[in-house]
Order: structure tokens, then C-alpha cells, then sequence
């Protein structure tokens, strides 16, 4: 098992960080008529762990036995039938769900099978409580018209089916579901906390580590505490005894995109920019999120800049990351800012070395 | 003796008004319902207005006392946007449901139950225009024995042959007393302590959206125990602490982009939503006393063009960071117009 499994706290007693949000919950749940909650904050600041220690507080240990179904469920749509294949993890409690892998049919699952999990799943009868819970994972890459037929699902069966909502990006959710709910906000762990966290695994696992090198994991780890355990781990696979010199491993496609920034402040020019759509065709194709490798030229490319750059090219990043958006495909408007970077850079370099 | 089975209802169906006459600030709706129950007559209904203000409420009300709870299954159909509600449906169940005959208006039970059914199109906003255009018809074709109400949120959403059919009421957000006076009644209830400062927090942050401030109430009043301040409202209510965002502004009135940059990473590690801060950042600027009109209208711009491109779902550092850029060249008097761009 991956220590980022093998070391997630399985009780809100046992959590690391946010204990002030766990113990919070922990009174949440021990009255009948908790609301329906939300939880938002960046990738790996550990949404999922307090989700499922949650449930655990709420319906013990069993709510830990869960099955994994892959089932294609049939949905009328007016004239024809479609079939949507989804995946559930369930238990007897709780029904977790990723409604967005639906893509553009988000709006079926829904008006349908939500639906009908709300209604009908039977209640645990020897359970204690009166509820049964649904996990729904990144609804900020629902559709709005998924976002609206949630909201009166989210009323009419809520006495005895509550929701936890679960996402990135809260600005994505409307406020319509928003004000629905309990919002839970689970900010990044701090680069301490992290640190803190590597120690105990460390301890844990009988290493030596020296000092201030789960410092210097933390400080690498962009405040995701899952990307830090990842990297930690990769570290002992690499070389153990730690020594204080040892490189934490950067990602490969990190290292990628450095590389892009590199080539195309050297050269300005339809062959450079031919040569980067090679490189950036090969990141798409290993499923790195396309807004992703947008962000992170643009970090590179900050760091290199002049100040006059900065503001005109960090404008650019977002106003092709919202066209890309908007369009089909990505790998048009990230090469779109990359042209567009080219030339503001060139016309940069006449003005200022002729 | 068998224990008693805690309620697991949310407060916001708890308190949800049963009969017309107790659904607050709405008055002129109130009083034509008030009416129907009395004539038993209505005209089809469009009721719009923003969330949690009792649209629903009042419709389910009507319906209930209309017909009661013997025939409310048979007379009232409720279809909301987690139902479909494609063009094929309005041409199928809507139509059929309509097209029932009912029996002449006699008293039941209790209720009026007048000659005719009612059909609840809540959050009618999504629904397609050719659904909406389909509609037409079977609404003039059965207005004997069918009454439609349509709600939602944004009237515009409505085509004009359906809503010039309706009578159309607007729910106003509510009031601040109104507001706190049905605060008041479920601290009452649920012997809750409220002081006078966070009552008024919790009508201010609500923004006139009741449902929002009943649900605060009750995230509140389970987090942090019966006595509720007007901090533990704040913080279960997703509003960002104004330190932030003062602190955001002194930063880009400094110049600095790295730091701002830093700034902006570390708003979204905190988690908080950048559509909120967005809109926190309007208030402060628009009533800052050491910004230049001029200066004002470019950040102002840029806010309102970001907030749109979140609706679109853009990524919200990238909107933050553009913004932050934009705010900084403007309190620095830097040019609008990008040097490099060709
Ligand atoms: N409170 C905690 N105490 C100790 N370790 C934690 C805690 N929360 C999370 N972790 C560790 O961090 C890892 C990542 O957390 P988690 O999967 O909960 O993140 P997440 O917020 O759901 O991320 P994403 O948005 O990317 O899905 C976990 O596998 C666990 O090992
Ligand atoms: N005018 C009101 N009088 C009394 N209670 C209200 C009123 N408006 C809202 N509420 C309270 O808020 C809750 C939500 O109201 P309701 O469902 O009627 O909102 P809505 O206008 O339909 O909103 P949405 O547009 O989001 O569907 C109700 O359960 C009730 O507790
Ligand atoms: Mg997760
Ligand atoms: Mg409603």
C-alpha cells in the first residue's frame, strides 16, 4: 500500500491537521439533523480524508466496508435511451459518486439515478441513524444545468438523505447549492504541518531522517500534503540512508514544461513554436490537465521575467485559460498563449536591445 | 417506553411556512392567495424572484390548502429541474396530467378544492426554450382544468408568450427586521442564545436569502453550542475575513508583483472562493476614500470581467492573479494599454 493510503487517519481523533474542523464535525454529527455539507479546498489539503473519517463517526466501522459497482444504468431521455456507465463505491450508509464523469450527460445522473438513490435506497434499519449519505465528488466540474436539478433533490428528500458535496473550486458551485449547504473550507495544510506529517510517517516506518529534510519536501510540495507523501516516498525508494544533500525528485512533467519555458525564451519563431506543440502534445497525452500545464508555464516564465512582462503576460495566461474554457480544444489555446508570448517577448527584446 | 425518534429534519424544512398567510414580506402574493382560497379562482402564476426568498414555499402552501391531503396527489403535479423536462415530456405527462377532467369544485375535508388542477413548474428557468414553446398550447388548451405556476429566478429565462399568460409576482429579498424576526422565532424554538450583533451579522451576511441564514443558523447553533456569536457566523459562512482583503489591496498598492503573486497563491491554498473575494474586493474599493474615480472604474471593469469568466468556469489563481496585475497598474497610475502587444 502507498503511504498516502497506508497513513490516512481513518477517525476524526486520529487526523493530523484540521483538528479544529474534525472535532467541529464530530459535534455536527452527534445531533439528528446535521445539514447537507460542502467541502472545499485545493487538491490534497485532505477533503476526502475528513469525508470518509466522517462517515466513519457517523455510521462506525462498517461504513468502511465498501463495494466497488460498475454499473450501466439506462436513462429515458425523451426519444431515446441512453445508457451511462458509472462507477459507485458504496456501503450499507452511504453511496459515493463522481457524477461529472458523465461529462455532458452530468444532467441524467442527476435527474435519474441520484435521484433514485435519494428515494429509494433502503434505510439501515439497525442503523442508529435516520439518514443515509451521499458522497458526490467534484461538483465544480458539474454543468450548471446538473448544478439546477440538484438543488430541489437537495430539499425534498432531505429529511432522510443527506448529501456531502465535495470539490476544488467553490466558485464553480452556484450559489443556489452553496446556500444549501454547510460550507466546510479546508485550506492547504501549512509547510509545517507537512513537515509534521512526514516525521510521524517517518517515525512510523523506522527511518532516520535529517534535519530539515521533511522541511524541504514541504517547502516542495505547492502545500499539498498528498504530493508530499508521494515525494517522500519516492525519496526512500531512491536512496536510503537520507542524506542532507539529497534532491527531492521534481515531477517529470514539471521538468517538462521547464524545458518549454527555456525553449521558447531562447527563440521566437514558427519553428520553435512547431517544436513546442511536440512537447506539449506529449503532456496532454499523459492526461496532465491541460489548465494545469498553463499554470505552471506561466510560473516558470515568471520567474524569469522583467516586471513590465509579468502583468501583460500573467493577463494573457488567463485570458487564454478562459477561452480555453469556453472551446473544445486545448491544445489550441495553450499554443495560442504561447504564440502570444512569443511575440510580446520578441517585440520586448527589439525595444529594449534593438 | 420506545425511545422518541429525534426529528432528522433540517431546519430549513422544519421551518418552512405550511399556509399561505405566514410566508413573510411577500404581501401582494399573500393577499391574491388569500383570495383564491376564498373564491377558490386563480389565474396561472409566475412567481421570480432571487433564492430562498419563498417562491417554493409559497406554492406548495397554496397547493396543500387548496386541495388537502386526500386529493393534493391527484390534483397538483410538481416537476422541478431534477426532473427532465424536455420538450418530450411537456408533450407527454405534462400534457396528459393537464388534459384530466376533474369533478365541479365541492368543498372536501375542509379544503376548497376547486374545479381544477395546478401544475408546479419550479425552477422553470432551465427548462429549454422549445420545452418552454411546447408548453404553450396545452396551457391555453386546458386553462379550464389546469393552472400553471411557473417559478424562477430569473424572469428573463421565460419566454414572453408564457409569462405574458401569468400573473407575475416578484419575491423580494428580505428584509433585515423581517429577516431577524424569523431568526428570533427559531432561536426561540430551538432555545438558542443569539446576541443583538450577531443577529444583525446574520441578516447582513444572509443578503436577504432566508434559506441561507436558517442554514448558517443551524451550522452554527451544531458547531459552537446554543450561545452563537457574531464571529461563529462568519465563519461558517464562507465570507473571507476583511484582513485579507485590505491586506490584498495594500499589497497591490505597493507595486510589488512578486508579493502580490505570493499573496494570490496563498488566498487559494485558504481555500477561499475567489468569486467571494471578488466581490468583498468591490465594496472595499468602491468605498475607499484614497482612490481616484478613474482609478476606481479600471479595477472595477476588470471584477466585473473576471466574475464573469469564473461563471464560465475559469481557473480561479489565473482570474485572481490578472486581477491583481490589473488593480496594481491602476493604484500605481500605470498605463491601461499593454507596452508589447502587437
Ligand atoms: N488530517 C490529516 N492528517 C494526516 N494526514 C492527512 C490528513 N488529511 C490528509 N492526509 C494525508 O494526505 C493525503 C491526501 O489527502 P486527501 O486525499 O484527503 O486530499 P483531498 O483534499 O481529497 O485531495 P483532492 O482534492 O486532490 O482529491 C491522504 O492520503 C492522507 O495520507
Ligand atoms: N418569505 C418567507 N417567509 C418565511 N420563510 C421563508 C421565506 N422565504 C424563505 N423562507 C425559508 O427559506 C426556506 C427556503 O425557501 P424557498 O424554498 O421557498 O425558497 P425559493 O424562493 O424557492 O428559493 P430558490 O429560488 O432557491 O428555489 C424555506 O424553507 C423557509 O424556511
Ligand atoms: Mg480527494
Ligand atoms: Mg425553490
Amino acid at each position: 500500500m502507498l503511504w498516502v493510503d497506508k497513513y490516512r487517519p481513518k477517525t476524526l481523533d486520529q487526523v493530523m491537521v484540521h483538528q479544529v474542523i474534525a472535532q467541529n464535525l464530530k459535534k455536527l454529527v452527534t445531533e439528528q439533523d446535521c445539514p447537507h455539507l460542502l467541502f472545499y479546498g485545493p487538491p490534497g489539503s485532505g477533503k476526502k480524508t475528513l469525508i470518509m473519517a466522517l462517515l466513519r463517526q457517523m455510521f462506525g466501522p462498517g461504513a468502511e466496508k465498501v463495494k466497488v459497482e460498475n454499473k450501466t444504468w439506462k436513462v429515458d431521455a425523451g426519444s431515446r435511451t441512453l445508457d451511462i456507465e458509472l462507477t459507485t463505491l458504496s456501503s450499507t450508509n452511504h453511496v459515493e459518486l463522481n457524477p461529472s464523469d458523465a461529462g455532458f450527460q452530468d444532467r441524467y445522473i442527476v435527474q435519474e439515478i441520484i435521484k433514485e438513490i435519494a428515494k429509494n435506497r433502503p434505510i439501515d434499519t439497525k442503523g442508529k441513524k435516520g439518514f443515509k449519505v451521499l458522497v458526490l465528488n467534484e461538483v465544480d466540474k458539474l454543468s450548471r444545468e446538473a448544478q439546477h436539478s440538484l438543488r430541489r433533490t437537495m430539499e425534498k428528500y432531505s429529511s432522510y438523505c443527506r448529501l456531502i458535496l465535495c470539490c476544488n473550486s467553490s466558485s464553480k458551485v452556484t450559489e443556489a447549492i452553496r446556500s444549501r449547504c454547510l460550507n466546510v473550507q479546508i485550506n492547504a495544510p501549512t509547510e509545517e504541518e507537512i513537515a509534521k506529517v512526514l516525521e510521524f510517517i517517518g517515525n512510523k516506518e523506522g527511518l532516520q531522517l535529517p534535519s530539515g529534510f521533511a522541511a524541504r519536501i514541504a517547502e516542495k510540495s505547492n502545500r499539498s500534503l498528498r504530493r508530499a507523501i508521494l515525494s517522500f516516498e519516492t525519496c526512500r525508494v531512491q536512496q536510503y540512508p537520507f542524506t542532507s544533500k539529497q534532491v527531492i525528485p521534481p515531477m517529470d512533467w514539471e521538468e517538462y514544461v521547464a524545458e518549454i519555458a527555456s525553449d521558447i525564451m531562447k527563440e521566437q519563431s514558427p519553428k520553435r513554436l512547431f517544436q513546442v506543440r511536440g512537447k506539449l502534445y506529449e503532456l496532454l497525452v499523459n492526461c496532465i490537465p491541460p489548465e494545469i500545464i498553463l499554470k505552471r508555464l506561466l510560473y516558470e516564465l515568471l520567474k524569469k521575467l522583467d516586471v513590465e512582462l509579468k502583468h501583460e503576460v500573467c493577463h494573457w495566461a488567463a485570458y487564454y485559460e478562459h477561452r480555453m474554457r469556453l472551446g473544445q480544444k486545448a491544445i489550441f489555446h495553450i499554443e495560442a498563449f504561447v504564440a502570444k508570448f512569443m511575440s510580446i517577448y520578441k517585440s520586448f527584446l527589439v525595444a529594449t536591445f534593438g | 417506553m420506545a425511545p422518541v425518534l429525534q426529528s432528522s429534519q433540517q431546519w430549513v424544512e422544519k421551518y418552512r411556512p405550511k399556509q399561505v398567510k405566514d410566508v413573510a414580506h411577500q404581501e401582494e402574493v399573500v393577499r391574491v392567495l388569500t383570495n383564491t382560497l376564498e373564491t377558490s379562482n386563480c389565474p396561472h402564476m409566475l412567481f421570480y424572484g432571487p433564492p430562498g426568498t419563498g417562491k417554493t414555499t409559497t406554492a406548495l402552501a397554496i397547493a396543500h390548502q387548496l386541495f388537502g391531503p386526500e386529493l393534493y396527489k391527484s390534483r397538483v403535479l410538481e416537476l422541478n429541474a431534477s426532473d427532465d423536462r424536455g420538450i418530450n415530456v411537456v408533450r407527454t405527462k405534462i400534457k396528459d396530467f393537464a388534459a384530466v377532467a376533474v369533478g365541479s369544485g365541492q368543498r372536501q375535508g375542509g379544503y376548497p378544492c376547486p374545479p381544477f388542477k395546478i401544475i408546479i413548474l419550479d425552477e422553470a428557468d432551465s427548462m429549454t426554450e422549445d420545452a418552454q414553446n411546447a408548453l404553450r398550447r396545452t396551457m391555453e388548451t386546458y386553462s379550464k382544468v389546469t393552472r400553471f405556476f411557473f417559478i424562477c429566478n430569473y424572469i428573463s429565462r421565460i419566454i414572453e408568450p408564457l409569462a405574458s399568460r401569468c400573473a407575475k409576482f416578484r419575491f423580494k429579498p428580505l428584509s433585515e427586521e423581517i429577516m431577524s424576526s424569523r431568526i428570533l422565532h427559531i432561536c426561540k424554538e430551538e432555545r438558542l442564545n443569539l446576541d443583538a450583533e450577531a443577529l444583525s451579522t446574520l441578516s447582513s451576511i444572509s443578503q436577504g436569502d432566508l434559506r441561507r441564514a436558517i442554514t448558517y443558523l443551524q451550522s452554527a447553533a451544531r458547531l459552537f453550542g446554543s450561545s452563537i456569536s457574531s464571529k461563529d457566523l462568519i465563519s461558517v459562512s464562507g465570507v473571507i475575513p476583511q484582513e485579507i482583503v485590505k491586506a490584498f489591496l495594500v499589497t497591490c498598492k505597493s507595486g510589488n508583483f512578486d508579493v502580490a503573486n505570493k499573496e494570490v497563491n496563498d488566498i487559494i491554498a485558504e481555500g477561499y472562493p475567489v468569486s467571494q473575494m471578488l466581490y468583498q474586493l468591490l465594496e472595499l474599493v468602491v468605498e475607499a476614500d484614497d482612490v481616484s474615480d478613474e482609478q476606481k472604474a479600471r479595477i472595477c471593469k476588470k471584477l466585473a470581467e473576471a466574475d464573469k469568466c469564473l461563471v464560465d468556469g475559469a481557473d480561479e489563481y489565473l482570474q485572481l492573479l490578472d486581477v491583481a496585475s490589473n488593480t496594481m497598474r491602476a493604484l500605481c497610475n500605470m498605463p491601461q494599454e499593454f507596452s508589447y502587444e502587437c
